[in-house]
């Protein structure tokens, strides 16, 4: 087997983890202050990288099912976060049963589905479902926190799905496994930038009534690496020239921020500090991929109209 | 064997479908005699306690269940019997068969003598999901009699959720589930009851949970 720049990019990310474990281990050492979430947190990441990685070399249908099983669990998790109501627990179960048929369009690479039957065809079947129970006390919150959480953690997430069966382009080689490695890793990145930048800059506060970490020193350091990286990595793994990589650059750090505080509003007005305890020393599985929920559609629109 | 596979194949679903947040899984005990008293609100109480229990010592744990729901038939009676290792127990037995010498719990009372893990649901019925009823006394019995086997109480919350009395379709939840600290025999049995009611209000405020309405 050749290496294609594809493995390259994997093989980077790799040894981008080991550099910042050794960090991680460094620091556990040299601390006075106990640093468990964040030694957590590093061993989480190779859990994470791990299981995308083999995803991704073992087949896009393999990777497709991730993202399915990703949105099963998140959408588990905001289920168990809100409110519900006793009558619809049948119409609970009729918003997971979109989840296969939504990842099913995207294996079909049935692009006008897989648009609308979300957004369309499973917004109007919710209510319908819903008020044959005949309480409509609550109707319209149940339903309204219903479709909000449907389209956060399935249509969403499922873009980024339907990146990977994206062909090839005469720019790109890659094509759809390209971009979307490209996506996860300048999200993911982006959100251990911010987080570091702030940590160590961090002074002015964003938006304290939302998320109180959040200042101005790490967002926009997370923006300027991000930034950087997004237009050293276009080449090797997107079809991307110089405006679009710097256009993308700039894009998934400022929507992976916005994801990100609508989750933590979302918790805030739950009063609960993590979604879940799925992903040690990084809370839930929507903590994990609340920015990805803003840069996955915002990033598949934006290379499907410039290439595709 | 069959009981193993069981288990293996619910402890996939379990954590799967459901997914379980478990505090203190420590406090479970591993060997007998001990009993594990938890709220009733669902079929799956059962399996996911024995669940979080090792491969290994599923032999020696015994939920301790209503005779006329699960011996009501045959088939309902083998799997109970071979698959769940249920013990069975007559409720309500108590008044009606005060002249009958056999006690209901003798079933437990042997189970423990041989060192084994009960597993009960004091509330006796699993009622309306998510409420706690009052516990009823039968436990209080169990440690009179072995006063030092430990009383560990577990507090479940959401399997109610994903699988209410009367429904055959389950719906994914996450669970809650918090193991509490030990108790021991009191020394008198409403003592030890409202020690145990007691230890269970305090699990069960652990945490705020999304009403469910």
């Amino acid at each position: 087997m050749t290496l294609q720049t594809i493995h390259w990019a994997l093989i980077g990310i790799w040894a981008l983890l080991a550099a910042a474990s050794v960090i991680v281990y460094v620091i556990s050492r040299r601390s006075k202050k106990p640093v468990t979430e964040l030694v957590q947190r590093t061993q989480s990441w190779w859990v994470m990288v791990a299981i995308f990685t083999i995803s991704f070399l073992v087949s896009n249908t393999l990777s497709i099912i991730v993202f399915g099983l990703v949105s099963f669990l998140a959408l588990k998790e905001y289920f168990s976060m809100i409110p519900t109501r006793r009558t619809d627990r049948r119409v609970l179960f009729w918003a997971y049963l979109s989840i296969p048929v939504q990842y099913f369009w995207v294996y079909d690479s049935y692009y006008g589905m897989f648009a609308v039957f979300i957004p369309v065809y499973m917004f109007l079947f919710l209510p319908f479902a819903s008020l044959m129970t005949q309480k409509t006390d609550g109707f319209l919150r149940a339903i309204g926190t219903l479709n909000w959480g449907m389209m956060l953690c399935v249509f969403s997430i499922s873009h980024a799905a339907f990146l990977l069966i994206l062909p090839p382009t005469e720019e790109s080689s890659a094509g759809g496994p390209g971009l979307l490695l490209y996506l996860i890793f300048l999200t993911q990145f982006n959100d251990v930038a911010q987080y570091t930048w702030g940590k160590m800059f961090g002074r002015r506060k964003i938006i304290p009534g939302v998320s109180p970490n959040k200042t101005w020193e790490g967002f926009l350091g997370g923006v300027a690496t991000t930034f950087v990286l997004a237009i050293v990595t276009a080449p090797l793994v997107t079809p991307f020239d110089l405006a679009h990589a710097a256009a993308a650059g700039l894009l998934i750090p400022v929507a992976g921020f916005i994801g990100d505080v609508t989750v933590s509003a979302l918790k805030r007005d739950l009063g609960v500090k993590d979604t879940g305890s799925l992903i040690p020393g990084h809370g839930g599985i929507l903590d994990r991929i609340d920015s990805l929920t803003y840069t996955a559609p915002l990033f598949f629109h934006f290379t499907r109209y410039f290439y595709y | 064997m069959l009981q193993k596979l069981f288990y293996i194949f619910v402890k996939v679903a379990v954590l799967f479908l459901l997914g379980l947040n478990v505090r203190r899984k420590e406090l479970l005990p591993a060997d007998g005699p001990a009993i594990i008293v938890a709220n009733h609100n669902s079929h799956l109480d059962t399996m996911v306690l024995m669940a979080l229990m090792p491969l290994s010592k599923l032999k020696d744990i015994k939920p301790v269940a209503a005779a006329d729901y699960f011996f009501a038939s045959p088939a309902k009676a083998w799997l109970s019997e071979r698959v769940l290792g249920i013990i069975p127990v007559e409720r309500g037995a108590k008044g009606k068969a005060a002249d009958k010498a056999a006690d209901p719990l003798e079933g437990c009372y042997r189970a423990l003598g041989e060192g084994k893990v009960l597993i009960l649901f004091p509330e006796g019925s699993r009622g309306e999901p998510e409420t706690m009823t009052d516990l009823k006394k039968g436990v209080s019995y169990l440690t009179e009699r072995f006063p030092d086997a430990p009383v560990v109480p577990v507090f479940t919350h959401g399997l109610g959720k994903a699988l209410p009395k009367g429904s055959f379709l389950l719906v994914p939840f996450f669970c809650d589930i918090f193991v509490g600290e030990p108790i021991t025999w009191a020394g008198d049995r409403n003592r030890f009851m409202s020690a145990l009611q007691d230890r269970f209000k305090k699990l069960s405020t652990e945490k705020t949970f999304a009403p469910w309405e």
